[in-house]
Formats: structure tokens, sequence, C-alpha cells
């Protein structure tokens, strides 16, 4: 019997569409039930609100503030490292084993489960510098934890300047550091940017590195400094769905809508400056 | 004139140790699980700690044998890994050779959006979707089981073992392709036959890594699988993964207690297990450049 290639073609193909929808279906399933059941909990009160009646009542305002601040404390660590470790890897380096160590020390990184840098973060932050269950540590491990995005996308961006531009620069009398920072790092500001956000999107939504360094399960007043605990969006989102019974659904949606809302923001306002950036490059 | 050269040669110390600092995290990250989980092992021995079959870390005295835990991630992981495989490696082949140009930039973003969703809210979705869909198919006193585990972690997997088998297959020479379709091979015969072949270490690679998300993964898993520290005898029960323990019970563990050491040493096996997938996926990819 003599089977038609092109027969074996069409099924494959319908098979290969198939695991494609599989995977795209769910994704379109789950936004739409999160949008369709939590944008209606949203509400002025809901956002700006304290939780009240052991979380099954009220909003989730200490959560959102918390989340804040831990952000911004992790891009402030890990940006100004990760910078300057892209421009070693993109400026500096040579191609020997010290940069291949390098660059699978960042693939490691970017591999550590997440529980463990929680670990990490307990371990070094929270006990043996004694900062305690603080803003401070968990910034300092989800610092950590996104320095392998930053690092990565950054260096993308600054490899992506072309190599006549250095060299323009450098024949001019510049010297090495000049070029980078007035002719190089300018050039790359839009990548560095795609991957800040980048990062700022995966710590937000980030919950098992700050379970023991610094998340409260309940603190219904904001941080007044940074060493104290604060309640984030992660994990007060695993707390009233998994933790505390007979919260109304429409807080545990409302809370995994906001959440979504702010990474999927972050996301996407990533995409538009790279797309736009990709338009307007001339070289 | 010196102070510039001063300030450039700061600056450019200040560049060379940002560039190490990666190897110095790694190298912190494993230190201080060591200076944390070692201590356990001056009451118990290494093989009780990794063969011992009872997990009942606040008995007196505690068990802290993780074998239940390893087999609850095996299992898992080997249900994510099934299901995660053929449909990944699936949808990486219908994005970078099939789809045309429009559906292409689509289907890479509903994957892209995919890997941006928040692994708790995953989690969540799982427990109210899936969770009661998997109780209700098999009939089950509890939908949270390894089953509905795997499922979701599989999911959780795609866009790792998409976007780099995809990577692999589009970074083949143009080449290999046409010189099979110009001898007459069918689009699917040239896939199937020559460009899978040649894309095999990088599909590889995609996979590991894929695997390495799953076992890594904490929050889905814990709020999915039911969290029963006991030895799974089908995957239709509830199980309890290694990182799901550490993340549901060092809340509770007091500093420098057995407990408290015993999972920093499981850190220490998740941190190692992570360590040899990744060098070893990123072997594969070297070997294809």
């Amino acid at each position: 019997m003599m089977r038609n290639p092109h027969r074996t073609q069409r099924i494959a193909f319908f098979l290969l569409l198939t695991a494609t929808l599989l995977i795209v279906v769910p994704v379109g399933y789950i936004l739409l039930v999160i949008i369709q059941k939590g944008l209606p909990a949203i509400s002025w009160q809901f956002i700006f609100d304290i939780p009240r009646h052991g979380m099954k009542a009220g909003g989730i305002f200490p959560a959102i503030v918390g989340t804040i601040y831990l952000v911004s404390g992790a891009i402030a660590f890990a940006l100004p490292i990760g910078l300057l470790g892209a421009v070693y890897l993109s400026e500096y380096s040579r191609d020997n084993i010290l940069t291949r160590i390098i660059k699978l020390a960042i693939v490691n990184l970017s591999g550590v489960p997440s529980v463990v840098y929680g670990l990490f973060g307990l371990a070094l932050f929270v006990v043996f510098f004694k900062f305690g269950a603080s803003i401070l540590s968990g910034s300092l491990t989800l610092g950590i934890m996104i320095l392998p995005i930053i690092i990565t996308t950054s260096r993308e961006a600054l490899e992506s300047v072309p190599q006549s531009f250095r060299e323009v620069s450098l024949s001019l009398g510049a010297s090495k550091w000049q070029t980078i920072r007035n002719i190089v790092l300018p050039n790359a500001v839009p990548g560095i940017l795609t991957g800040t956000i980048l990062g700022l999107g995966r710590a937000a939504g980030e919950t098992a590195p700050i379970l023991f360094t610094v998340a409260a399960f309940y603190l219904p007043q904001l941080p007044g400094s940074i060493f104290d605990q604060a309640m984030a969006l992660p994990y007060h989102l695993y707390v009233i769905s998994t933790q505390v019974p007979n919260v109304d659904e429409k807080i545990r949606y409302g809370t995994a809508f906001v959440l979504l809302a702010l990474v999927l923001f972050m996301n996407l306002v990533a995409i538009i400056i790279r797309y736009r950036f990709r338009k307007r490059k001339k070289w | 004139m010196n102070m510039r050269k001063l300030k450039e040669f700061i600056i450019e110390k200040l560049i060379l140790l940002s560039g190490l600092a990666s190897i110095f995290f790694v190298i912190l990250i494993f230190l201080f699980l060591m200076k944390e989980g070692l201590a356990l092992f001056n009451t118990i021995k290494v093989s009780a700690f990794l063969l011992g079959k009872s997990w009942y870390p606040i008995s007196e005295p505690p068990l802290l044998g993780i074998l239940p835990l390893i087999l609850g991630s095996l299992l898992v992981t080997a249900g994510a890994t099934v299901i995660s495989i053929p449909i990944g490696v699936g949808a990486a082949i219908y994005i970078a050779e099939i789809a045309p140009g429009a559906l292409k930039e689509i289907l890479k973003g509903g994957i892209e959006l995919l890997a941006a969703i928040p692994s708790v809210v995953l989690g969540f979705v799982g427990m109210v979707t899936l969770v009661p869909l998997v109780k209700n198919v098999f009939h089950l006193p509890t939908g949270l089981t390894a089953l509905s585990g795997s499922i979701m972690l599989a999911f959780m997997a795609m866009p790792t073992i998409v976007s780099i088998a995809e990577d692999a297959l589009y970074s083949i020479p143009k080449n290999y392709k046409e010189g099979a379709l110009a001898l007459g091979a069918t689009h699917w015969q040239a896939i199937h036959r020559v460009m899978l072949p040649a894309a095999s270490s990088g599909i590889l690679a995609a996979i590991m890594l894929g695997i390495g998300r799953v076992i890594g993964e904490t929050m889905a898993v814990m709020m999915i699988t039911g969290n029963a520290a006991v030895i799974p005898q089908s995957i239709l029960v509830p199980v309890r993964t290694l990182t799901a323990t550490v993340a549901a019970e060092m809340g509770e563990a007091v500093v420098g207690s057995e407990h408290y050491f015993a999972l920093f040493a499981i850190g220490i096996v998740l941190f190692i297990i992570s360590f040899i997938i990744n060098v070893t996926a990123d072997l594969f990819l070297h070997k294809r450049q």
C-alpha cells in the first residue's frame, strides 16, 4: 500500500495546528475568565481601601502599595548592576573562558527556582544581615532574581548599536568610556528600557521569593520605612484563595484582575517601545 | 586631565565588577544554602534524608525523609513533560514553518502573554477551573491531584519550549530545506526528515529548560496538587513537591531548628538539579552554534 505524502502532510499540519491551539486557546480563556469576573469587582473603594473583616471585605490598597515599593526597590538595585554588567559583556569582554563562565552564570541565575531565591533572601538578608522580614530584604531578593533579564536585554540593545558608530567616535579622539556614554548608551536606551520594564513585570508577579523575606499576611496599614513588612499583591491573592476560607469570589477575581492587569500593562508598554524603536531605527 | 583618567579608571573597574556580579551571586546563593542546609547532616545521614520515606517535620523527634517529596516532584514533572513535549514542539514547528505572517505574530504574542502571567494567577485559575474538571471527569473525592499539577505545569513550560525550539528551527540554514524540496520532498517530509534532525540539539535544550521550569515552579503547584506528603501510588492522588514543601513550611519553621535546616537542604537539592539542567542545556545550545 502506497502512502500518499500529500495526505500525510495534511494530517501532520492539522495536528500541528491543533497543538498550537491547545496552547493559545486556554490563554485566551484565562484572560477572558479573569476579565469577565474580575472587572465587575473593581471600584474606587476596592483599589483605595484597606482590607476589612479579615480580608473578606474592603479593598487591596496596602497590597498595591507594597508591590510598588518592592518593585521600585528591586529595580533600583538591579538596574545599575545589570546595565554595567551588560556594558562589560558587550564592550569589554573578549571571547575567552571568563566570558563563557559569566554567560553560564547568567543562565544559571535565570534558572534558579523562585522559591530558592526566597531561601537565599531569608538566609542572607533576613537572618545574616539582620534586615528582618522587610521591604529591603524583599527588594534585594527580587533584584537579584531579575538581574539576568536586565543583563540579557540590555546587552542585546548595546550590541545592536553598529560598530561604525563606535569607530567614528574613537577616531575623533574620544576615550572608550566617552564613546560608551555619549554614543553607545543613548542609542541603546529603548532596548534597555524594554528590559527594565520586563524585569519590573516579573518582580511584580513573583510570590515565592517574597514569602519569607517581606510578605505580611494581613497588615491593614501602609509601611512606614524600608525596614517594615508589607503586603504584596501576588501573596495577597495566594492568601485569600487558599489560606482564608469563604472569601467572596468577587474579591479573589478582583485581586487577580488587578495583578494581571498590572503585569500585562508593563509587558504591553515594553512591546510598544520595542516595536516603535525597530521602526525608527535608521541603520 | 588626570581627574578624567582617574574617573574613567574607576568606572571601568565598576563595569568589570558588575560583569562579574552574576558569578558572584550564583556562588553566594550556593554558599548560603550550604551554610544553612548542611547543618542538618550533623544529626541525619544524607541517605536517610534523601531516601527516608516519612516527612513529619513537626513530630517529636522530627522525621525528615524527603523521598515522598522527590517522588511527588518527579511524578508531576513526568506528567508535565509527557504533555508538553508533543504540544510544545508541535506548536514550535507550526509557528516557525507553517503559520502565515500575520497569524505567526499573533500566535507568538499569545505565547509571550502566557509567559508573562504570574504563576499565582495561573494557580488561582487552575483552582477554579481545572481542579473541579479533573474531579468530575475522574470521579475523585478531590481534584487537587498530581494530574492537575501536571496539566498546569505543562502549560507553564510551553512558552520556554516553544520559543527555544522555534529559535532552533529558525536557525537551520535555509538551503537544508530548499535542498529537500528540490529533491521532490513535500514540505512535511522536509520538516520531518531534514529540519527536525538538524535542529535536534536545540529542541532537546528547549525540552530540558522546560523541565527545569517545571521542577522549580512553586506557587501554582502548591495551590493545585493538594500537598499530601505521602509516596504517591497513582497520578490521581494529592502529592507534595519539593518546592511546595519549602514554600508552605518555611513560614512556620523556627530559625535554627532541624526543620529549618531540612528546608534549606531541600533548597540545595533544587539548586543542584537546576544547575545540572541549565549547564547541560547550555552545552546543547552551544553545540548547535
